[in-house]
């Protein structure tokens, strides 16, 4: 049977970053994925909803579980933050019998849903490398990226804390060069890719915000990279569409895995919606 | 167990131009930590070799180093864990100026935990017969904030600090975490008044070092996350992380998504216009990338059940008299 998941898209993928939802939907329809899109699933909140009240936003995080558990189906994020932030609250949720009781009462008895626990949340490149598998990707690889020098950046939420990581070394992770790797790109080590990328504090402190995103594209143009590879929109928006108001001359292209994948299995560079970055991809591109 | 090669940063300040490295041979034993390890090749091997330690059981904080660029307590890792491909590079802490090899000059990290009055300011005119009570709950409010040993693990791989060391820093909010919910001190509101100015409380960005570096229960980030909810429940809003936060409670609670037209405007505040001319220009960009979010905000499907929820917890909210949500137009 094909493997099946409920697809939480993000807010982001549904607003400023629409070209991550179009490639995972065809990446995944070529792959054989079936996705069901959560269309009733709320925002997870980005850490923000927790810090307002960490009562409410895990109570609307378990209805998002609540709901794939209703499907039968475990949870696929695209976004390394809302798989954060839901790994996150359903520890809390785990540890405490008590609390979740509390917040399956709020849960039931305003919405008539039950948290039981069960639906896993993952994101599309653990599931691509556990669930599906990279020798299977690597046998549907019609347009190996051959030349292409991949910088692979994890986004600090997929890193950090450990105790909520899943990636099997989050210290020395290899999990997104393993992934470029079956579709034939290169990948180059520099030091930013395990940074943050500084965007949660983009409305508060945006000289700071842009300067951890600047030394993070530097770092990569140094190592030789011919563009950075994000597995989660805002580190994309940050690095990507506020990349001219850091240094107009770097002009270094940002791409998230999914549309990569795409183009190794042959889709076009506009069906991957690659002309709606800021920076432009195709010097990149033109290598392969 | 087979030798291994130490490779260890050598500097002193108003001397050496430039740091170095020097290597170390030595055969490890099994259980070796660390700081044995150190502590036997400066005996047999380098005697001018510097760093700092004391206690030798994690309790003093004294010996934090880096190992393979990542901060840790020398006294509680073991050796073995740490070899790769024969070698255990060893740094000194970071975001701190070296005064030589491994021993750091620790002043920023004094100076910031000063601004933040680090102890008991209980109100004195109700003093009590004996002393100050707590309940173990409330002392469960704190308990693990107070393990912090002052090591600055922390500071040394804090990501913000790197780029801004004007910034509070994560060992500095735990701290002031550890007197705003110690039920015994007076003055909760003036700390959260305090921490919430520019370069505290909201310029974390979550990368998440300090929890993963810190070797007790702190874990800074936990209470971060902790003193921001604390700070919204008392409504203290007036600054752009306060603001960005009910923005966020706003979003989701009409659309039970985020509305990216609507939040950075909130977040720099309707009436800054320096700040909103600020947002434009990334705004016009992603526009003729045709990449603006939808004019229309999208709804999620059964939005209502959002609504409720975010509904029964305002209810909560006004009974226990919080004020996060007095000026925000909840309904
Ligand atoms: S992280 Fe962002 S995009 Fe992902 S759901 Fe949460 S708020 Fe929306
Ligand atoms: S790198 Fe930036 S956007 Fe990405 S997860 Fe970290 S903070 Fe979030
Ligand atoms: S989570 Fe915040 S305080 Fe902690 S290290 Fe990162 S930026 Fe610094
Ligand atoms: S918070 Fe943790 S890492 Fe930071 S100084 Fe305290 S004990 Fe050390
Ligand atoms: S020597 Fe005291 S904490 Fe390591």
């Amino acid at each position: 049977m094909a493997l099946q998941y409920a697809f939480f898209t993000g807010c982001v993928a549904k607003g400023a970053g629409r070209e991550l939802l179009t490639s995972t939907n065809l990446v995944c329809k070529k792959l054989g994925i079936e996705l069901f899109e959560m269309e009733d699933a709320a925002c997870c909140g980005a850490g923000v909803g927790g810090e307002d009240n960490v009562m409410v936003s895990d109570t609307v995080n378990a209805r998002t579980f609540a709901l794939a558990e209703e499907r039968g189906m475990d949870i696929m994020n695209i976004c390394v933050t809302c798989q954060g932030v839901h790994k996150k609250a359903q520890a809390r949720l785990a540890k405490e019998p008590g609390y979740m009781a509390r917040v399956n009462d709020v849960l039931k008895s305003e919405t008539g849903r039950e948290y039981k626990g069960q639906a896993k949340v993952r994101h599309f490149a653990k599931i691509l490398i556990e669930d599906y598998g990279l020798d299977k990707l690597k046998a549907l690889v019609v347009k190996p990226l051959g030349e292409l020098k991949a910088a692979a950046f994890y986004g600090c939420y997929s890193v950090r804390p450990h105790e909520y990581s899943d990636l099997k070394n989050p210290d020395d992770p290899d999990e997104m060069e393993r992934i470029l790797e079956a579709i034939g790109a290169k990948t180059v080590n520099y030091p930013g890719r395990l940074k943050c990328c500084g965007f949660p504090i983009i409305m508060m402190n945006k000289q700071n915000s842009l300067t951890l995103s600047g030394s993070v594209i530097r770092s990569a143009k140094e190592s030789g990279a011919d563009c950075l590879v994000t597995q989660c929109p805002l580190c994309h928006l940050n690095m990507d569409a506020y990349q001219p108001e850091i240094d107009e001359t770097l002009r270094m292209p940002v791409v998230h895995i999914q549309q990569l994948i795409g183009l190794a299995l042959g889709y076009t560079a506009e069906q991957m919606g690659m002309n709606t970055h800021i920076i432009s991809a195709s010097g990149a591109l033109a290598s392969i | 167990m087979s030798e291994i090669t130490f490779r260890i940063y050598r500097f002193e300040a108003g001397k050496d131009a430039s740091p170095r490295y020097d290597e170390y041979k030595l055969a490890l034993e099994e259980g070796d930590t660390l700081l044995k390890c150190l502590n036997t090749i400066r005996g047999a091997q380098d005697g001018t070799l510097a760093y700092r330690m004391s206690c030798g059981s994690a309790i003093c904080g004294s010996c934090a180093m880096r190992a393979n660029g990542h901060a840790l307590l020398a006294c509680k890792t073991q050796a073995a864990g740490l070899v790769k491909n024969g070698v255990i590079q060893l740094d000194p802490l970071g975001n701190f100026p070296v005064i030589r090899d491994l021993v750091v000059d620790l002043e920023p990290f004094w100076s910031s935990l000063r601004k933040v009055s680090p102890w008991l300011q209980p109100n004195l005119a109700d003093e009590p017969a004996r002393e100050r009570l707590q309940t173990p709950a409330q002392f469960q409010l704190i308990d693990d904030v107070t393990t912090c040993i002052l090591c600055a693990s922390c500071w040394s791989d804090c990501n913000v600090l790197e780029v801004d060391k004007k910034f509070l820093g994560p060992a500095t909010l735990a701290k002031a975490h550890r007197f705003i919910f110690d039920t015994r001190d007076a003055k909760g509101r003036e700390r959260m008044e305090k921490i919430t100015e520019p370069n505290g409380l909201w310029d974390c960005t979550h990368c998440g070092e300090c929890s993963t570096r810190c070797p007790t229960e702190t874990k800074p980030l936990a209470r971060i996350e902790e003193t921001r909810e604390a700070v919204m429940m008392a409504g203290i809003t007036n600054s752009p992380g306060a603001r960005h936060a009910l923005g966020f409670r706003e979003s989701m609670r009409w659309f039970g998504a985020l509305n990216e037209n609507y939040l950075p405007v909130r977040s720099v505040g309707f009436f800054n216009i320096p700040g909103l001319l600020g947002i434009m220009p990334v705004g016009l960009r992603m526009m003729l990338k045709r990449k603006a979010p939808p004019m229309f905000p999208h709804w999620i499907d059964k939005v209502g059940e959002v609504k409720r929820i975010f509904k029964r917890f305002h209810e909560l909210r006004k009974n226990v008299g919080g004020a996060g949500t007095k000026t925000d137009g909840d309904d």
